[in-house]
Formats: structure tokens, sequence, C-alpha cells
């Protein structure tokens, strides 16, 4: 098509034509260089805290403005727990979603509940986080942590596991509404994907005598398995860099947490929490520096997303 | 035998569609609980006195125009920049680009920018603009608020051009007009609905966005609408109003919840209806 046009427009190209092209890969090359300035600013204003503590920044839990010495080991930990912890919740009930909207919903229902479900994946976090804060995290403190904390016996295994200040704000707790919030997401790009498996496949299977499982299980999930991985990486991304369902819940702790009912940080709930009211430069550094580190992250998933979902759609 | 085998098929399946089934009843019960509590506690806040009042001090009564204006301000700002950056990178990735290898890397990145953090963008134009400039304002944000916006308009400009049939810019071709007038007069125009809907879907995005808002706009207490200055918005202001003591606070924040969830929820199906008539043409 350009080269046809290269050579129709060969005799005199108007200015505005040539303007009008320039102007259109202009926008696309600021495009491109905004993702690179988010890593160049990202790196350049978190330099002077890699810079002071080294590689121990990464490893260690110390999170002192007072002292100024940080490590990001908490923030870090908290983050990849809570959004292993959402997958897990959310993973099985957004397959079972998509897979009920897909095969077994009745046909009058599928549709209007494939657009609320939508709908509800548009609705900000902000209002998730609050429905945290306001509702599950009272909630859990009086039925769910109270019980534990007064049948176990300090010391035994299950301490490790659920001990904590019985408020509801904790690890656990942030890692569920993380869970809600991605749940009607995940169903949603999940549906997109099953309904991308052509249906004369699925009827053949179906006409060979299969049941929906033996559909669902042999034909339906083998030939999306790739796109499935990328809506996991989609759904993990969504979790990872979450900041306002967390912020409101998961306790704003910078101290390694001692196990899931304690109280947390994740990196998004941490610069959301303390970036306008640092102490000191290197305090600001260091929440910088977290912020590069959180991007790496999701850069590395989500990139991995994409590769996935864009060569399963060809 | 073949007897019990049908009868273990059978079962295996009605296990799984009770499955199934019961996993899109909690969530959709998961998801109808939020929204109670939302409707439950927002409305009795919902009046004439939310647009017409700023916030109040602690313990008096006021309204959330202040953050409403404000974001209105910033998201119409961030819109607009949006709406020109990426229509015109879309139609590059559609019109001018299409196959090249420049193109799958932007669009590439585009979708990584689609899904990226939003706090990260709020840190980035922080040290962008805020920084260097001197302080917090409401260009600050709506910038912010750009990035986050640009790479849904991208993305819906690209899909909806591309579905515009080839013999659409032929004609205009056969008639001696340029590529670009082609595209400006004939394919933009006969996209315009879709265009329209990627803007909408960017504004309901946005319109909800808190993390790139706390480190840009700030926040102002006070009415504002000079974007020089620190600007309230309503998610910045729910956010500090949902974590105070305060009972007149809390309920501010709920009612200004709800009022962005309603938006979102409009604007989201206004955008859905469009869609479906521009498909259908």
């Amino acid at each position: 098509m350009a080269s046809l046009f290269a050579s129709a427009g060969a005799e005199r190209q108007k200015p505005s034509e040539a303007l009008f092209r320039f102007a259109c890969a202009a926008a696309a090359t600021l495009l491109m260089t905004a993702l690179a300035g988010i890593v160049v600013s990202l790196a350049i204003g978190g330099w002077p805290a890699f810079r002071a503590f080294g590689p121990a920044f990464l490893f260690t839990a110390t999170w002192n403005p007072v002292t100024e010495v940080y490590g990001a080991a908490g923030p870090i930990v908290g983050t990849l727990l809570t959004a292993s912890i959402a997958l897990g919740f959310a993973l099985p009930l957004a397959l079972g979603v998509a897979i009920f909207l897909v095969e077994f919903c009745p046909a009058p229902l599928a549709a209007p509940l494939a657009v609320a479900i939508e709908l509800l994946a548009g609705i900000p976090s902000i209002v998730y986080g609050m429905w945290g804060l306001f509702v599950l995290a009272p909630w859990f403190a009086e039925h769910v942590q109270l019980p534990i904390a007064l049948s176990t016996v300090p010391g035994s295994w299950a301490d490790a596991f659920f001990s904590g200040t019985p408020n509801g704000a904790n690890i656990f707790t942030a890692a569920l509404v993380l869970a809600v919030m991605i749940l009607p997401y995940m169903a949603a790009v999940f549906r997109e994907l099953f309904l991308t498996v052509p249906p004369q496949v699925r009827e053949a299977a179906y006409g060979l005598g299969c049941t929906p499982l033996e559909v669902v299980r042999s034909i339906t999930i083998p030939s999306v398995r790739r796109g499935m991985i990328g809506v996991i990486m989609l759904g993990l991304g969504r979790a990872l860099g979450e900041t306002m369902a967390v912020t409101f819940i998961i306790g704003n702790a910078h101290a390694m947490p001692r196990s899931l009912f304690d109280g947390g940080a994740t990196i998004a709930s941490t610069i959301a929490n303390e970036f306008t009211e640092a102490t000191g430069a290197l305090h600001e550094a260091s929440l910088v520096a977290l912020g590069l580190i959180l991007f790496l992250m999701t850069f590395g998933v989500l990139a991995l997303a994409r590769t996935l979902l864009r060569t399963d759609d060809r | 035998m073949t007897g019990s085998r049908a009868m273990r098929r059978r079962l295996a399946n009605w296990l799984f569609v009770g499955l199934c089934g019961l996993a899109t009843a909690i969530a959709l019960g998961l998801l109808v609980a939020i929204l109670w509590t939302l409707v439950s506690r927002g409305i009795s806040g919902l009046g004439l006195v939310l647009f017409t009042l700023d916030q109040p001090a602690p313990g008096s009564h006021g309204g959330l125009r202040n953050a409403i204006v404000g974001s209105l301000i910033m998201c119409g700002m961030g819109m607009a920049a949006a709406l020109v950056i990426g229509i015109l990178a879309g139609t590059w990735l559609a019109e001018y680009a299409p196959g090249t290898r420049a193109a799958t890397v932007v669009r590439f990145l585009n979708d990584v920018l689609l899904s990226a953090p939003s706090i990260l963008i709020g840190l980035f134009v922080y040290e962008l603009l805020v920084a260097p400039f001197g302080g917090f304002s409401g260009y600050a944000g709506a910038v912010a608020l750009a990035f986050v916006a640009t790479p849904i308009v991208v993305r819906t400009t690209e899909d909806i051009l591309l579905l515009q049939p080839a013999a659409l810019r032929e004609a205009g071709m056969a008639l001696g007009a340029g590529r670009a007038l082609v595209i400006r007069r004939i394919v933009w125009r006969a996209a315009r609905t879709g265009l329209l809907t990627g803007g909408l879907l960017g504004f309901a995005r946005i319109s909800g966005e808190t993390a790139p808002l706390l480190f840009t706009s700030l926040g102002n207490q006070f009415f504002n609408a000079d974007p020089s200055q620190p600007m309230a918005s309503l998610p910045t202001t729910i956010f500090q109003f949902a974590l105070s003591a305060y009972d007149e606070w809390q309920s501010l924040a709920w009612a200004g919840a709800l009022l962005i969830a309603a938006a979102v929820l409009v604007v989201n199906i206004v955008g859905r209806i469009l869609a479906r008539e521009s498909h259908s043409l």
C-alpha cells in the first residue's frame, strides 16, 4: 500500500500529507518514549538508594526513616505474597465463572451476566479497598481471627500462619480484597479466550458423546493453554501493581511479615502511604527504588502475558 | 461395566457443572455484596449539597464540590491530551505502519503500558514534572491521567480503523485525495463512533484512578480551578476521608465512591452501546 502511494504521489506530495504522517509517527514515538521514560526516571530517582545500600537493599527488611536505613525485603515479600494468594483464590473462581458462562449458562442469561461481569471489572479499585476496610476487615477480625487466636496454642505450628493483631488488617485480608478485585477482570478475559475456540470443534466433540466436562478438559482448555497462562499473568500483573485496594487494609507494617494474619505492606502501598511524607532525600530515593523493582516485576509478567496472548490469537 | 463407566462420567460431569455454577454464584454474590455496601452506605450522602458545598472541616457539614470540579478539570485535560496522542498513534499503527517491525514494537509496548501499575505513572510524572518544576499541580495530575488513558485510546483506535473496509480508502484515493486526506475525511469520519467509544472507555478508567494523582495533583482542601496549583480530586479526597476517624468524612467518602462508581458505570454502558452500533454498521 505504502509503496503504491509513494509512486502515485511522487509527482508532488502536499506538505499537509507529510505533516499528518509525521504527526502520527510522532505520537507513536511519544508513546514508546513514555515507557522508556518511566524506567529511566525511576532508575535515576532510585539510584541514591541502590548506591547507599547496594544489593542489601533487596534482601534486608529494615525500614527505618529515623536512622535512614532502608531495605525492601518486607514490601517485596508482601507484594509477592498478597498477589499469589489473591491469584490462588481468584483463578479457580474466574475459571469456573468463564466456563459456566461459555458452556452451561442458559443462553438468555449468559449475555447479561457476561456484560455485568465486564462492567464490574471496570469499578474503580478504591471501591474494593473501602469495602475491604469497612466490611471485610471487621468481619474477618471478629469471625475468623479472634476464634483462631483464642484456640491456638502460642508457639504451635498454627501460630506461624495465624498469629497477629486481630484487627482484620493484614496480608491475608488484603489478598482477599485483591482476589475479589481481579476476579471479574480475569473471568471476563477467560470468557473471551474460551469463545475463540471454534464452535465446530466443540460441537464435534459433543457429537462423539463427550460430556461437557470432557469437552472442556480435552478440547477447550488444551486449545487455549498458552492464552490461559497469559490471562493468569495479566491477573498477576494487576494484583502485583494494585495500590488502592491494598493500601486500605494491609496494615502498613514494613517488617517482614511473621504470619499470614500479620500486618504487612506491598511496594505500591508503601509508596502510596509514604511518598508525599518522605522525611529525606534517601527516604524518597528508596521509595522510587521500590517503584523500579515493582516496574521490573510487572514488566516481566506483563511482557510474558502479552507474548502468550498474542501468539495465541494469530 | 459400561453402565458403571457411563455413571462415573455422568457423576464427574455433574460435579463439574455444580462447581462451575458454585463459582459463579460465589463470584456474583461477592460482587453484589460490594455493590450493596456501596449503595447502602453512599446513598444517604447523595444530594444537591454534595455538588454545591466544598469539603467540610472535620465535624461539620459539607459536600465534595472542590473534589468534583478538580476531577472534572484534570480528567478533561488528561482526556483531551490522550485523545489527540492516542488517535494519532492508533492511526499510525493502523494506516501507516501495519506489518512493520516498528508497529509490532509499539503495539507491544502499548499493551504493557495499558496494564502497567498506575502508581508508577504517578511516580514518573512526579520525577518528570513535579520535582523539577517546583510543586504539585493540576497540570501534573492531568498529564499522569493522560498517560493512563492514552494506551486505551490507541488500542481502540487501531482496532476500529482496521475494521473500516479498504474499499472506503480506495474510493477516496480514486478521487485523487492524498492518504492523509482520506484518513481524516473518510476513515476517521466512518469510524467516529468507535473513536468516541475509545475516548469514553479511557475516561471511565481515569475518573476512578487514585494512585497516579497522589503525588502529582496532591489534593487540595479548598476550591481551586487553577490547574497550576495543587488540585483536589474525588478519588484522592475519598482516600483521605475513608481513612479518617470522622463519621461525616467517612459518609462523604462513601457518597463520593458511589458517585464515581455510578459515573464509571454509566460511561462504560454508553461506550458499549455506541460500540455495538458502530460494529453493526
